[in-house]
């Protein structure tokens, strides 16, 4: 992912007009960081929702069938939102919003399970929408990240399938490192509360992170 | 788990020709066998062989031995055998031991069973107590089918035999108010743990379940590092706990109460009581009060397994 600042200056929005060249390497990082906390957390959810439903095929139908809709309709959030002047900034924002939906999630999910279990007995039904209680909100922030990325480093329309397929890539890296790491270390190492409030603070950091190179860039103009 | 069968012989002494063809053609169709995942079953015959939502379940018949197998590995095909010239008799070392809640508690008047098998202990139950009623949680409707087909497992009307996941059982009972006197935890074989049931949130549901003077036995790990983390979660929910091991059997059993275990002199007069029942099943009961220990053998140090921290399975391959 290469994007140094060429003048093409004619097709952009005035403070993209020369973007900090830590733009690309940050963007690309960031999206590796979602897609890595995207399967993270679902790899979790099938073990938040074992002691309730337990972790029989219908629970992973549950949790799946939640994080491709939640997906699908941040991706499509994202894409309009990224048509509203994109910036690095706004794109911190995602992150600062995902990360702030995450970290309290280790705490409610306990008596929201609990909430859906004492009304629903039928524990494909009770997975199903204790998953969607728990992972619909974050989830769907986590999906923006993809399209608004795209759209953050596509300068020319030519370009523009390379540049969502590298960072398709990078993302889906992340997911496949997400889960590995989780299902074979992070699961042995620490509590599963504590690795979701660890994936909170990173998108936290992150989120800070890119909005302090934002501003670095931009200052140093 | 449990005796290897003597390999089948196929040779013949001083065969015509054609014998010696037929004893190739044998040789080679018992070597492809040998080379297919079946190969766990090696010198018996499979009788049945289904991959269910949840494991390989594998009916294989070796001698008089009719054997349920969760796995096709070697080492961890959690068996559960009939013997058919003495049905009664209960083929397993792990399966016998169980029996020994009976020394804790030896009236329980409702069970709650969690894994089904091959159905010879619930068998074993309803003949020793047949006032008693059980109710029995398997989660694979395979495994119920395949023990009413092949192991005769025909229960009387006291018997419950309910397909769930035995934690959503568990949770689900006590929010109906539902206790027990015995409860046996059977559920830990094959190539995967369950494990949201080695957690100490669900041993301390079990533990709710349990009615004053109630038991809670279970068949678990003698090996690798789980057995460390097993019994620091046992000891923290339920204090200490009577367990057993046997040189004939690569299980452990737990026998732990909510109250103060009962001293051995009771365990032996319980064991005395049962000795004359238990005989046709092939129980020692008599040895058990001596062999019953609450000694720690166990590393104290480490992590008690709970909802947040259940790496069973990753536990299970690493050595003490």
């Amino acid at each position: 992912m290469n994007a140094p600042s060429h003048p093409d200056a004619a097709a952009r929005p005035a403070n993209e007009q020369s973007p900090s060249l830590a733009k690309a390497p940050t963007v690309t990082v960031l999206a590796f960081a979602g897609g890595f906390v995207i399967m993270s957390l679902e790899l979790l959810g099938g073990r938040m929702l074992a002691p309730w439903f337990g972790s029989s095929i219908y629970v992973w139908g549950s949790i799946i069938t939640v994080f491709m809709l939640a997906l699908a309709l941040g991706y499509l959030v994202g894409g309009r939102l990224s048509l509203h002047g994109p910036t690095l900034t706004r794109f911190a924002v995602i992150f600062l919003g995902a990360g702030c939906i995450l970290g309290p999630l280790a705490l409610a999910a306990e008596p929201i399970t609990t909430w859906v279990f004492d009304r629903i007995h039928d524990p494909r039904y009770g997975s199903l929408v204790a998953a969607l209680a728990l992972f619909v909100a974050p989830t769907v922030v986590l999906g923006m990240i993809s399209p608004y990325s795209v759209s953050l480093l596509v300068r020319v329309r030519e370009e523009s399938g390379k540049v969502a397929g590298t960072l398709y890539f990078v993302s889906t890296i992340g997911s496949a490192l997400g889960t590995l790491a989780t299902s074979f270390y992070f699961v042995l190492w620490f509590e599963v509360n504590n690795i979701i409030i660890t994936l909170s603070a990173t998108l936290l950091a992150l989120g800070v992170a890119a909005v302090a190179l934002d501003r670095m860039g931009m200052h140093g103009r | 788990m449990g005796a290897d069968a003597p390999m089948v012989r196929k040779a013949t002494l001083g065969p015509p020709k054609s014998t010696v063809r037929w004893s190739l053609a044998t040789l080679v169709l018992l070597l492809i066998f040998a080379a297919s995942p079946a190969a766990g079953a090696w010198g018996a015959e499979v009788i049945h062989r289904e991959q269910s939502l949840y494991q390989t379940i594998l009916v294989v018949r070796r001698g008089d031995l009719l054997c349920l197998q969760f796995s096709t590995r070697q080492e961890r095909r959690n068996q559960s055998c009939r013997d058919e010239t003495d049905p009664n008799r209960l083929v397993f070392g792990y399966t016998r031991m169980m029996l020994a809640a009976l020394l804790l508690n030896p009236e329980p008047e409702r069970i709650f069973m969690a894994g089904l098998g091959g159905g010879s202990l619930v068998v074993a139950l309803t003949d020793l107590l047949p006032e008693a009623t059980i109710d029995v949680v398997e989660i694979d409707p395979a495994v119920v089918d395949v023990a009413r087909r092949f192991f005769e497992f025909d229960p009387g009307s006291r018997t419950r035999v309910i397909v769930r996941d035995a934690r959503v059982f568990a949770k689900r009972a006590l929010r109906e108010g539902a206790s027990y006197d015995l409860i046996l935890l059977d559920a830990y074989g094959g190539d995967y743990i369950p494990e949201h049931l080695m957690t100490a949130e669900f041993l301390e549901e079990v533990g709710e379940l349990l009615a004053p003077g109630g038991v809670v036995v279970a068949n678990t790990f003698a090996h690798s590092q789980l057995y460390d983390h097993e019994s620091v979660t046992y000891r923290r929910v339920f204090g200490p706990f009577y367990n057993l091991k046997r040189n004939d059997s690569d299980n452990r059993i737990v026998l732990a109460m909510n109250d103060s275990l009962p001293p051995k002199e009771l365990l032996t007069s319980n064991a005395n009581r049962w000795r004359g029942a238990m005989r046709p099943l092939g129980v020692p009961v008599a040895s058990y009060p001596r062999a019953l220990t609450t000694r720690i053998d166990w590393d104290r140090d480490k992590r008690a397994l709970t909802d947040q921290y259940s790496p069973a399975n990753l536990l299970r391959e690493r050595p003490r």
